[in-house]
């Protein structure tokens, strides 16, 4: 499966909708689609991973290097993920400790509710 | 011994069907099903190592995978001809250094985290990465 991408903005949050595989081949196009994002002012952003079959180290370069952008500007990069197989290899990479990762949309809306 | 050999272009779109075709074996050899997972994510990461290492050295050379039913494992061997004499020693994360095409070598610590027995032999002339997974004595389809 290919990937698709898709977001929008709630009150201050920007809500990432990613679905299929993210990897060597499709990495670029998240990149580039979080850089569109920050670049336009959007500095808190949740990327909903639970709609992802496949994440691999190239997809974590991605969010991690999206992190960095966002931080630079006070800014968040939480996601949204339950899946065991995607959990994984943030445990693996101990980037469970870097990452916010919530349950659900709501579930991190309402954390992002209460940091402001 | 069954044995499968792929090679392919270094070409990122190459590496999912890589994954694909690994995983289908892996099925067929008697790799439990719960597995099957860390046997796509492992094997992709190796090919993707590979393919970044050829675009960088030889971007015309095919990259190589075995696939070897042996003696009730499952065993992947992936070969590049991108010159690696070393392996940079894992640091601790530091969010500061990591850069969003991440470290060298990451992909690497990630297979160590999935396959249950893991070789890397790096040389002037390629490296090689072979894991290894348990599969029924005698893998057949399902």
């Amino acid at each position: 499966m290919d990937l698709k991408l898709d977001h929008r903005t709630e009150d201050r949050l920007t809500i990432v909708e990613v679905e299929g595989e993210i990897d060597v081949y499709t990495a670029p196009r998240l990149r580039e689609l979080l850089i569109d994002l920050v670049n336009k002012g959007n500095f808190h952003l949740l990327v909903n991973m639970e709609k992802v079959d496949f994440l691999d180290s190239t997809g974590l370069g991605v969010l991690v290097g999206g992190l960095k952008r966002v931080r630079a500007h006070d800014g968040s990069l939480e996601l949204v993920c339950t899946q065991e197989r995607i959990l994984k290899i943030f445990r693996i990479t101990g980037l469970t400790k870097v990452f916010g990762i919530y349950a659900s949309v709501d579930e991190a809306k309402e954390a992002h509710g209460k940091d402001k | 011994m069954a044995t499968v050999e792929l090679t392919f272009s270094a070409l990122p779109a190459h590496v999912r069907t890589a994954r694909l075709v690994a995983t289908a074996i892996a099925r067929r050899t008697g790799v439990e099903e719960s597995l099957l997972d860390e046997v796509r994510l492992a094997v992709g990461e190796a090919c993707s190592r590979a393919v970044e290492a050829h675009r960088a050295h030889c971007p015309g050379e095919p990259i190589r995978i075995e696939l070897k039913d042996d003696s009730g494992r499952f065993e992947v061997t992936v070969s590049d001809q991108a010159p690696s004499d070393e392996i940079k020693p894992e640091e601790p994360l530091d969010l500061g250094m990591l850069s969003d095409s991440f470290m060298t070598g990451f992909g690497i610590a990630v297979i160590a985290g999935l396959a249950d027995d893991v070789e890397v032999l790096p040389s002037p002339k390629g490296m090689r990465i072979r894991m290894s997974w348990p599969a029924a004595a005698n893998g057949h389809p399902r």
